[in-house]
């Protein structure tokens, strides 16, 4: 909601357990950012921002 | 049969009072419905009667494969949820556990139109000049 470019999807792992195998997720919340970055464990809204704009590059 | 308990019904009803504009759920499952799908369907039905804000769609993910690839939808029970228009939030899974609080935030911030973040966040975020799909791996607890 805060960026007309962020799409979101919660995926519960256990029931698409190929998608914890592609993303070699052994932890949760594991969060994938443009099916290349990972950020592993919760982070704070700040973090999560500043993580998101690292992965694209700013 | 049921899947939410009367009491969190009450509490969600509640909490619900707080939406302020419409938010419409749409979900997809398919005809022959995995146990997940029906389960998720049945909780969504469940949640949308909690408010009059509410309304949900349900489709056919088989059937209407088209409508499927216009919200991104690749599996199911996917969960989207609009408000004046899409927000790119989706729920892939039965939202049970701590997962069902995050749908119920999900659905106050959409029916407030106000993500609840800082505004410090929010500076950060208004950085964002290119697509960013974010897939948040979660499990059940």
């Amino acid at each position: 909601m805060a960026s007309d470019y962020i799409t979101s999807d919660m995926i519960e792992s256990s029931e698409f357990s190929f998608l914890a195998v592609k993303y070699n997720v052994h932890g949760v919340p594991h969060t994938v950012i443009n099916e290349e970055h990972s950020i592993v464990g919760a982070q704070s809204e700040m973090e999560f921002a500043r993580a998101i704009l690292k992965a694209i590059g700013q | 049969m049921g899947v939410l308990k009367e009491k969190d019904k009450k509490k969600v009803a509640n909490i619900f009072k707080g939406i302020e504009k419409d938010v419409k759920i749409v979900m997809f499952t398919q005809e022959m419905e995995c146990p997940h799908c029906e389960m998720t369907r049945t909780m969504l039905e469940e949640v949308s009667d909690l408010s009059d804000k509410l309304s949900l769609e349900v489709h056919d993910f088989v059937a209407e494969a088209d409508l499927a690839k216009k919200y991104g939808v690749d599996k199911i029970p996917a969960t989207v949820i609009l408000g004046d228009k899409d927000y790119g939030i989706r729920f892939y899974g039965v939202p049970t556990g701590y997962e069902f609080n995050v749908l119920i935030e999900d659905i106050m911030d959409v029916g407030k139109r106000n993500p609840a973040l800082s505004k410090e966040v929010m500076t950060e975020l208004a950085k964002i000049d290119q697509p960013v799909h974010l897939q948040v791996l979660i499990s059940p607890t």
